[in-house]
Parts: C-alpha cells; structure tokens; sequence
C-alpha cells in the first residue's frame, strides 16, 4: 500500500475514531446511565453534567499519562536500577548521578545547555520584540511578519539541513563563505569544526525558528497597549524609542516573560539541531544529546540519570511558566 | 498665558470623510472653552488636533501668536486629559507624574518640588507610591490632572474627563476642576463634555459643534437665551425647547405670533421687519418658562398625556398635534397634581418666546448662521 494511503486511512481512524468516542460515550451517559426522566431527573441531570467534561478530557489525560507519566517514573527506576557494569552497580543506588557528575563530557554538555539558555531565548525573545514592533506600522509588514514566522514551519532537522548548507565551507554552495569571498577572502572557511564558538552557531538555527514564534505573541501584546498611553506619553514628550522602552515594553513585560520561559523550557529539550549539524564534534554537545549517545551505546542508567537531571533543570522554569500565563490570563 | 486662534481649521479623514471644516475660533488667555454637541460631531477630533494627535488638514492653528501645525504635541505648550486617565499603568503616581519632567531631564530636586506641590494641589501626597490600579476612578482622574500641571502647560485640554465618574463623584470633581481654574487664572483650558451642566457651570465660553461645524459660541447664558437657530436652541437645556410651527401676525419691535395647531396668540420681544409679516415661523418655548394660564393670550393648549412629578417640578407631555411633531413639554415649578388627562392652556412671558424663521433665530439673522443639518438629539 503507497504510503500517502496508510496515513490517510490512519488520519481517518483516527478523526473518526475520536467523534465515535464523543458521541457514543456521551450517549451512554444521558440514556443508559444518568437519563434526563424518571423519578431522579433532578440528581441525574446533575451527575451528566459533573461527568461530562471527564469524558471530554480522559482521551488526553489517557495518552498523556501514558506517554508521559509512565515514562518519567519509569526513567526515575531505571535511573537507580540500571547500571553498566556490576563494578557501578556496587557503588550504591546512586551511582549513576555519581557518574555524571563526575564526567568530563557532561560538564562541556552542562555548559553548553547553560550557554543555550542564556542566549537563545534572550536573543529569539529580543529580535522578536523588534520585528514586532518594527512590522507593526508597515504597510507590508503582515508579509514581514509572514516570513519571519516561517521557520516555525519547518522542523528542525530541517532548518539545520538549511544552515548546514548557509555554513558550507564551500563558496559556491555555503552563502556565508559566498558573502566572505565577495569581500575579497581568499576561499571558504569551516564554520563548524570543533571549536567553542561553534554552539553559537548552532544556536542561530534555534534563534531563527524561534523568533517568529515571540514576534507573534508579543505583536499581539503590543496591540493590547492602550493607545492613548501612548498618546499620553507622546504629549508628555517622549520619543519613538521612550515609547517603545518605557510605555509599552514594561507594559506587555508579563508576556515578555512567559515567551522568554517558554523558549527556554524548548532550548533545555532542544536535542535535533546539535544531532545533525555537530554530531561529530564533542565539544557542542548538550544534555539531551548526550543522553541520547549513552541510550544508543545501551547505557540506560546512565542515560536515564541525564534525562532526570533534564527534567529537573526544566521543571522549576516550567513552574514559574504556568503560573506567569496563568496570572496573564487573570 | 496663552491666547488659541483657529482659522478655517479643516479635517478631513483618509482624503475623503470630512468630519470637520472652516472652523474659526478665537480663545483668549485664561478661558474655559468647552466644546459640546452630539456624538460623533467631532469635538474629541478637534480637540486632538490642537493637541497635536491627530493632523490638520487644512486651515493654521496658532498659539500665541505662532502657527503651530507642525510642531510636536511636547512642544506645543499644552497638557491633555484624557477620558479614560491613560495613566501609565507600571508607573507609581509619583512616577506618572514625574515622567514628562524625567522625560525633559529637568533635575531631581525641581521634579520633587514640582510633583509633590501638584499631589498637595490635589490632595494626592498619601498615594505617591501607589500603582494607578490601587486608585479609585476619582483619583486616578486627579492623577491624570496632576501629571497635567507638572508641566506647567500655556493650554489644558480635557476630554470628557468626567465621564467614567459616577454621579456624586462627577459633581465633586467637577467642582475641583472648577476651583482648579481659579487658582490658575492665566491657564487657557478646553473641555469637552456631554454633559450639559458641565458645561453651563465651567464655561466661560461654550461652542457647540454640529454637523462639522462650529453652529454657535457664545457664554452659557447667551446660548440658553439666545440661540442663533433652532438646533443651538434644542440642544442646549433640557428637556429640550419646544417648536411650535406658527405664523406672524404683527411685526415690529415686539412681534405678535398666532400657532397653528391647538393655538392661540401670543407676543414675542424679538423684533420683526414689515417683510416678516405672515411669514411661517416657528416658535420656541423652553419648557421651564412655560406657564399654565386660563386667559386667552397663550402659546398652546393641549391634552396632558403622561405627567412626571419629580417635587420641585412637574413635567407635562401633551398629545402631539401631528405624528411628525415632537411631544410639547411643560415643566411647571412645584407640585401640580390631577392634571393627567385634562387640557391645559400654556403660555410664556414675551421675553420668553423665541422666534425662527427657516431654523435661524429673529435675533441673529444680520450674521451668516450656521445650521447643521442635523437632529440635536
Ligand atoms: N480614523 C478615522 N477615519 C475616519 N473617520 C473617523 C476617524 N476617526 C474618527 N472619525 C469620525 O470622525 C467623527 C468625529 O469623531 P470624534 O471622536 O471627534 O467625535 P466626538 O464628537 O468626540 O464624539 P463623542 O461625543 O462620541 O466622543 C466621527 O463621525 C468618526 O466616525
Ligand atoms: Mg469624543
């Protein structure tokens, strides 16, 4: 069967399956179970009511918690139960947090993810702001905006598929090396070859997807600047850049800051772009990257005790993400 | 300190929508203009345009002397209020006050000064370090008012500063804005409002825009007296004055006017011309200076269809003579009951009785009168 068959029938099942769930569940509710007549009507309707949404959420709560909570305690067991040679295993429970923190290559990884951190959502959440502001008042700025947002489409083995090409040391296929060549260099260079500042580069390729993504949470947050603050400001004197610094930017900081978490809970998870652009070279290695080597080498103790330091790291900014958006939403 | 001159001022919205045009206004030093009329008429445009929001599109606009077009709204010398504070919500007061002065790099020691003064001004020195949403809507209005004096501005312009106040509340504010400009006799301020007893108390001038235009200015009293049409006269008071269609009969310096329908004869000490005579005119009665009588000199008789007693006036609303026709209304002082039901005869002291012939005022018919087109309400 060609492959564009199976995954329409898959999508059918699916879709369709889904509705089947709705309706028939929904069904058995109001006639079989809790129906509208009879002596209890009353207490009957009651119970529809304080069960239906339960039936609109397990679906998700079902996938989830299958495909997330299970997995998490069960990388928590593996995490202390698995280990690579007896001699660990001696070590005690704990032996293989004691073993990542203990090597070399997790500490490079370590502080790579730091340098991710602190770079990515900063400059994705800043020329976001910029290109939001900057489009807003354009007559063509939608179209702009349109092919800013654009590298939110593509998936990121892709967009490193992109720039590993805008890197080619060759300059006729790498345009950076093109541009440099232009400007009298005498042939191309090697952008990616094991130096440190080779995480930077890799970084842009997040920076470019992500930007869109701020651009269009904080354009829509701009909007939401009363206007006649502005106003009020203009007539209190102060210019474009005032404006744009001292009335709306700590007007919309709020949403400033959940993007801001968000790209980072993303850039602490971010494991494709260094997989297919720096899988060769140790050095722009990153925690989920790691994790995955130790996986592929059949490692799991050692791999599992990463991805629970992973979680760790992220959940406290996940935290204060939820509640930051929930105090938005208020 | 500061005199506004508007001449032929003009807006018109995307090179088409003509809201405003030939606006010509004279403001001296150390007037309250206010600027009514219905929605929609322009007022906050006009408004916005001497502010410097909003462009001009034709016609200069001068301050002291100096065509200020181009110029900036900062540099402008004017100060604004807006209807909804626009305070600068992340802002404590103190900050919201101080901004234009930060702004301006003016030093520490003359902003402190100059804010804490306008706080005790407006009674506002226990909440300097509040944010605006810790205010109540009084307040925050008295915050958006001192951010305005900081600045020491030549032109305060206010929009509609009152409205999102609720009633006793307007009436105390009002009262501030009232003592405010006492104590600052040489600031020139416009206000816009809806609201006509706002306008009747602060007004040393009223202009009433209409139908993109400026229909009358004039004092308070001189467009409750003497309106220039019979638009100026249905919008200013309310209820609003009643038209009754009739014809003149005797010209003169006092005019004799017999009404048409459920009418008798009444006088008028608006002057006519021998060209007047029979001419058809309509005839304006503010409810207030109506007076039931029994005799046979009177404006109208009429059946009363509802009666509304409110105390200290009862107001009568009798049958309309034709569907097209609004409803007459009498408001007579004190408590009138039993009268729901019966007919009753009206009349109005001559000096009471306003004469328009083609919707423009006996009074005014020597200068070009501006009419709006447009209903009054
Ligand atoms: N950007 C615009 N483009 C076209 N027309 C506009 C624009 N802004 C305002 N107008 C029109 O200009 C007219 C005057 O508006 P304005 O806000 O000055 O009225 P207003 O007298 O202040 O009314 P209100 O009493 O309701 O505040 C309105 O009819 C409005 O539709
Ligand atoms: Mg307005």
């Amino acid at each position: 069967m060609p492959v564009i068959v199976t995954g329409a029938i898959t999508i059918l099942i699916g879709v369709g399956g889904m509705l089947a769930y709705f309706w028939l569940s929904n069904i058995l509710l109001d006639r079989v179970f809790f129906p509208a007549k009879g002596e209890n009507i009353g207490r009957n309707v009651r119970r529809a009511t304080a069960i239906r949404p339960w039936l609109f959420v397990f679906p998700a709560i079902f996938a989830l918690s299958l495909y997330l909570v299970v997995p998490v305690f069960y990388s928590a067991y593996l995490s202390v139960t698995s280990f690579a040679s007896d001699n660990l295993a001696e070590r005690g429970r704990f032996a293989n947090y004691a073993a990542v923190f203990s090597d070399p290559e997790f500490r490079i990884a370590l502080f790579n993810n730091f340098l991710w951190v602190l770079v990515v959502p900063a400059a994705s959440t800043f020329i976001g702001l910029l290109a939001a502001q900057l489009t807003d008042r354009l007559s063509w700025g939608n179209i702009a905006k349109s092919l800013v947002f654009m590298p939110m489409a593509i998936s990121f083995v892709g967009a490193s598929l992109i720039w590993s090409f805008v890197y080619h040391p060759d300059p006729e296929i790498g345009i950076l090396n093109a541009i440099r060549v232009t400007f009298g260099a005498e042939g191309g260079r090697t952008f990616i070859d094991g130096d440190v500042i080779d995480s930077l580069w890799l970084m842009v390729v997040l920076i470019w997807i992500q930007t869109g993504f701020a651009m269009v949470i904080l354009s829509a947050a701009l909007r939401g600047v009363p206007e006649d603050t502005i106003e009020a400001a203009i007539v209190d004197g102060a210019n474009p850049f005032q404006i744009f610094f001292k009335i709306k930017v700590p007007q919309i900081m709020p949403t400033i800051l959940v993007v801001w978490t968000t790209i980072t809970i993303l850039v602490l998870k971010v494991y494709d772009i260094v997989a297919a652009m720096g899988s060769q070279y140790r050095n722009v290695e990153i925690l989920p990257t790691q994790m995955m080597q130790s996986f592929d080498s059949g490692n799991y103790g050692f791999a599992t005790a990463i991805s629970i330091v992973i979680m760790v790291l992220v959940l406290p900014v996940m935290i204060w993400n939820i509640r930051q958006s929930r105090a938005e939403l208020r | 300190m500061a005199d506004l001159k508007l001449t032929d001022v003009q807006k018109v919205y995307g090179g088409t929508v003509k809201v405003l045009s030939d606006i010509n206004l004279d403001i001296k030093t150390g007037e309250l203009i206010v600027f009514v009329g219905p929605s929609g008429c322009g007022k906050s445009t006009l408004l916005r345009m001497i502010a410097g929001l909003e462009k001009i599109t034709g016609g200069t606009l001068e301050i002291d002397g100096q065509v200020v077009n181009d110029v900036p709204p900062s540099q402008r010398g004017i100060a604004m209020v807006f209807q909804s504070y626009a305070l600068y919500p992340h802002m404590t007061v103190y900050e919201n006050m101080a901004f234009s002065l930060r702004i301006a790099k003016a030093d520490a020691a003359t902003i402190d000064a100059k804010v804490r003064a306008a706080a005790d001004k407006l009674q506002l020195t226990n909440f300097l370090d509040r944010l605006p949403k810790a205010l109540s809507g009084g307040q925050r209005q008295r915050v958006a008012i001192g951010r305005s004096i900081v600045r020491d501005p030549k032109v305060y312009l206010f929009d509609e500063p009152l409205s999102n106040l609720d009633a006793a509340l307007r009436v105390a504010t009002r009262i501030e804005i009232a003592q405010l400009k006492e104590q600052m006799p040489d600031s020139t301020m416009v206000y816009v409002t809806h609201d006509q007893v706002e306008a009747m108390t602060l007004a040393t001038r009223i202009v009433v825009l209409a139908g993109g235009g400026i229909a009358q200015v004039g004092t308070p009293l001189d467009l409750y007296e003497r309106p220039n049409s019979t638009f100026v006269a249905q919008f200013i008071g309310s209820p609003a004055m009643n038209l009754l269609p009739g014809r003149i009969t005797g010209t003169g310096d006092v005019t004799t006017l017999e009404l048409d329908a459920g009418g008798g004869q009444i006088t008028s000490t608006y002057p006519s011309r021998d060209s007047d005579m029979g001419a058809a005119v309509q005839v304006g009665i503010r409810p207030e200076d109506m007076t039931a009588t029994e005799g046979d000199i009177f404006a109208f008789q009429g059946k009363v269809e509802i009666t509304e007693a409110l105390g200290e006036v009862t107001l009568l609303y009798f049958q309309k003579a034709a569907a097209d026709q609004d409803a007459v209304i009498g408001k007579l002082a004190g408590i009138h009951q039993g009268l729901r039901g019966t007919t009753v005869r009206l009349t109005a002291k001559p000096e009471k009785v306003h004469v328009f012939r083609d919707g423009v005022s006996l009074l005014h018919r020597d200068a070009p009168v501006f009419l709006p087109g447009v209903q009054p309400h």
